[in-house]
């Protein structure tokens, strides 16, 4: 089985797996960071968002071996400690019911608010309408983004 | 040891708001016997402190723990419970935690997690229980201070002294405390003294969910555990000839190919698991297994032919002829007819289980909402003492109802006795998208008679849906049952209705089909809801009468009228204008009321879309006014779902749709602004999770009639097709 080096979070993994592995299942299961979550397998729901060199990618879609020298950031490598402002927001605003989704959620505004410092609600669609929440926390969500957007000015 | 303590068990009995809640066998504390291993995502620790009743402990630095036997799906039990138990303990919220109990009947009752029910059942208990805890503690201080227990208050985790002003922690009075025998006779506060309940403070669950470490069932992970995914029958009860694994077992990592069956009410559906090293590798050894199966024995369902079941169901429903009667004397007359599809849970966790069965115990771990009835099922069906029985929840990626049920954990139980190891069970979207148990169909037939004046003089309903429960092989659902007149329920319609209105009458048939069903949030008020405020609506434009005024005129109660007054306040009813697209609907179930008002406009594009919901809820005695908003504006984008998004239909007796790609969700640009209120009284609790989400379906018809003459009748229904 061949060998892949991955930087994730900051910090290098080398994990031996098959090369279509999808780097959901090779984050979750091989290196065992859990915040990252399966919903659907084809790219559909988004719980499953991480970073590639900051862009959002689906993980459950991305084979291991497309990872290549892209540093790969989680839910767990935003904050050691829930300070990352999207990560504030998100608990000011009260936005996870079951928090499930949340994770992916997070990620997809985290990079949102990194190519777009005050999004409008057109740009909040089109950068979150990637991410299905089953307990309908959009509204939050929506005001959450607005909140983080507001601390950095 | 301590030896059993009858106050202990009369404490507990007494515990209840007069007739609000189940009355339940006695709880008895688990006196000397080691603390069950909790999951406990909060502190990752076992109980910390010395347990002083069946549910909490307090530690020497006073930090109490709640045993929370009620499952954390996203409803906010981590947040309402220690509210509850702070008031009447008389600590800071941030000094109680909360884990998660596992399934313990006789310690901390019965555990399931449906009908809207952590508050409303649970209040009188946790109250009591915080109280009763708190003066213990009182009377320890004035054991200790050798005083009369008069003199001393609690507060804050002190208990003071108000004559010396000597102060004691509960810490430092936990152990003695402990020893003293509880008192069932204790004052709860007032409400007006409340100075945690009725406060939106913020839920202790989420800042575990903003950085990934919550664990939910999927994340729960054993030493040695094996993973398995099941390849099972898309035709739900079609049984197993065989199968070739030949090229399974080649996938490097797999060890064990074999057939499964899982106990859906009292039938079994069967598959083939395969069993390996990784998640991954059962997945690919999964891809190339083949499963022959039986020819199946019974017709396979389509969705067109199950319509044209409820159909030709609702024909045979036989009336009550005193109604007929009434009916027939009355001045205009109107029927109705609505039909609403099957739905998916499609919780964004999909399901899964972890099983660790021995020779004399079971273990269970995973999302869970029915611990008690796991535990109880497993077993009898594995003949294994229940005290051996151990299950323990996790957090819960959404349940909604599916996860309330026993099926998918037996299944789990069943590989890991036969290989021997702890193993998980995981199911592909796919999987828990197509399985079911579905929420069932169901079509409605309604009829109206109004008198001279418009007032409504009788009203009929009649159902066609598949029973839950019922087993279409071993119990058809029998004849249709006749229209009963003022008397049974339409679970949905508001109750005072059967005052307002003289002659009321209820009928159903079900439909035989070997689709698994069972309920979804809401359950029958989630169509019912969307059959009679669709119908109330046609009744009242029928009048000639306002819609809020026309349902205010049929509900004799204050309390209803209150919450219809609110309503009218909140649209500014009075100065819309006639035909600006505002609909309203109220439904109750669980005994929490919800009405909504939706607003409907015309795009630039000439297509109508929802520019704002307004959402009220009734449910009496409250605990966290932010959670009920949340759950509201959660209930009311899941009933958006259902109303104009998806279904669920079937072909070839199997589930059409896979997964969200022919399942779509609701999604961020979708949602209008919502706004939710609530009613302030002093009625009973009520639930909250799911009286949220029936009127939404009615509302946004009876809007859309308003903008645009056209009537709903039918869900789902795309906003795109409103011409």
């Amino acid at each position: 089985m061949p060998s892949y080096k991955l930087s994730v979070n900051g910090k290098v993994y080398t994990v031996e797996a098959d090369a279509q592995m999808p780097l959901l299942w090779v984050i979750r299961d091989l290196i065992g960071l859990t915040g990252t979550k399966y919903g659907c397998g084809i790219a559909q729901c988004g719980a499953c968002t991480v970073h590639l060199s900051g862009a959002p990618v689906r993980s459950c879609s991305f084979p291991v071996s497309a990872v290549g020298e892209q540093p790969v950031t989680t839910i767990e490598g935003l904050s050691e400690d829930n300070s990352h402002p999207v990560q504030r927001a998100w608990i000011a605003e009260q936005v996870p019911q079951c928090g499930y989704c949340q994770s992916g959620q997070i990620m997809s505004a985290v990079a949102l608010l990194a190519g777009n410092a005050n999004p409008d609600d057109e740009a909040i669609n089109g950068a979150m309408n990637g991410n299905i929440c089953r307990c309908g926390t959009y509204p939050r969500i929506r005001k959450a983004i607005k909140t983080a957007a507001s601390y950095s000015h | 040891m301590e030896p059993k303590d009858i106050s202990r068990r009369n404490f507990l009995h007494q515990a209840a708001w007069s007739g609000a809640v189940l009355t339940l066998a006695a709880y008895m504390p688990s006196y000397g016997q080691t603390l069950p291993e909790i999951i406990n995502p909060v502190t990752n620790g076992a109980l910390p402190g010395t347990e002083l009743l069946s549910w909490i402990s307090i530690s020497r630095a006073g930090k109490v723990t709640l045993m929370c036997n009620r499952s954390e799906m996203g409803q906010g039990t981590f947040q309402a419970l220690p509210q509850m138990l702070a008031e009447e303990l008389e600590v800071a919220l941030d000094d109680v935690q909360i884990v998660f109990a596992p399934a313990n009947p006789e310690k901390y009752g019965p555990q399931p997690q449906e009908g809207s029910f952590s508050v409303r059942g649970w209040a009188p208990r946790l109250l009591r229980t915080g109280a009763c805890a708190r003066e213990m503690l009182i009377d320890a201080a004035a054991t200790e201070w050798n005083v009369p227990k008069t003199e001393c208050y609690a507060e804050n985790g002190l208990v003071i002294n108000r004559v010396s002003q000597k102060k004691l922690s509960y810490g430092a009075l936990i152990e003695k405390a402990a020893k003293l025998k509880p008192s069932a006779d204790v004052a709860l506060k007032k409400r007006a003294d409340y100075k945690i309940i009725g406060k939106p403070a913020p839920r202790k669950d989420i800042p575990l969910k903003t950085n990934g470490s919550a664990v939910f069932g999927l994340d729960k992970k054993l030493p040695g555990m094996k993973y398995a995914v099941i390849e099972r029958s898309r035709r739900f009860r079609e049984t197993v000839k065989g199968f070739d694994d030949s090229e399974t077992r080649k996938v490097p990592g797999v060890s064990h190919v074999l057939k499964v069956k899982r106990p859906v009410f009292s039938q079994y559906c069967e598959g083939v698991a395969v069993v390996a090293d990784t998640l991954w590798a059962a997945m690919q050894g999964r891809k190339v297994l083949k499963v022959h199966w039986n020819e199946p024995d019974f017709e396979l369902p389509r969705t067109a032919s199950l319509e044209k079941q409820m159909r030709d169901n609702l024909q045979k429903i036989g009336n009550e002829p005193k109604f007929d009667s009434e009916y027939a004397h009355c001045k205009q007359k109107l029927e109705g007819a609505y039909e609403t599809p099957y739905q998916s849970h499609s919780c964004m966790e999909p399901l899964n289980c972890i099983a660790d069965v021995r020779s004399d115990s079971i273990e269970i771990w995973g999302p869970i909402q029915e611990a008690n009835w796991i535990q109880a099922d497993l077993s009898q069906r594995f003949n294994i003492p229940i005290g051996h029985v151990a299950v323990h929840m996790t957090f819960l990626g959404g349940g909604f109802g599916r996860k309330a049920f026993p099926d998918y954990p037996y299944e789990a139980a069943l590989i890991s006795k036969e290989i021997q190891t702890p193993v998980q069970v995981v199911w592909t979207r796919e999987d828990d998208m197509m399985a079911g148990p579905f929420r069932p169909g169901a079509f409605f037939t309604l009829k109206g008679g109004l008198t001279a004046d418009g007032r409504i003089h009788a009203f009929q309903a009649k159902t066609a849906t598949q029973w839950i429960g019922q087993d279409w092989s071993v119990t058809p659902p029998g004849p249709p049952e006749a229209a009963g007149y003022n008397t049974g329920d339409f679970e949905g319609l508001l109750h005072p209705y059967r005052q307002g209105i003289p002659h009321y009458s209820f009928g159903g048939a079900g439909t035989h089909s070997p689709i698994p069903v069972m309920w979804w949030r809401s359950v029958s008020a989630s169509t019912n809801g969307f059959a009679c405020e669709s119908f109330i609506d046609e009744l009242a434009h029928l009048a000639g009468k306002d819609p809020l005024a026309f349902r205010r005129e049929h509900l004799p109660s204050t309390r209803y009228q209150a919450l219809i007054d609110r309503m009218a306040k909140l649209t500014h009813w009075q100065s819309r204008k006639k035909n600006d697209g505002w609909g309203v609907a109220f439904t109750e179930c669980f005994t929490g009321i919800c009405g909504h008002a939706v607003k409907v406009a015309r795009n630039a594009a000439g297509k109508v879309r929802i520019e704002k919901v307004i959402a009220l809820m009734d449910c009496g005695w409250y605990v966290n006014p932010d959670i009920i908003r949340a759950q509201v504006e959660g209930s009311i984008v899941m009933a958006l779902g259902a109303a104009t998004i998806h279904a669920t239909t079937f072909d070839d007796g199997q589930a059409v749709q896979q997964n969200f790609d022919t399942y779509p969700m609701p999604r961020i640009a979708d949602i209008p602004p919502i706004e939710v209120y609530i009613m302030e009284n002093d009625e009973k609790p009520g639930g909250v999770g799911e009286p949220g989400l029936p009127p939404f379906a009615p509302a946004l018809a009876n809007a859309i009639f308003d903008l645009t003459g056209q009537r709903i009748r039918r869900l789902p229904f795309s906003l795109d097709d409103i011409s």
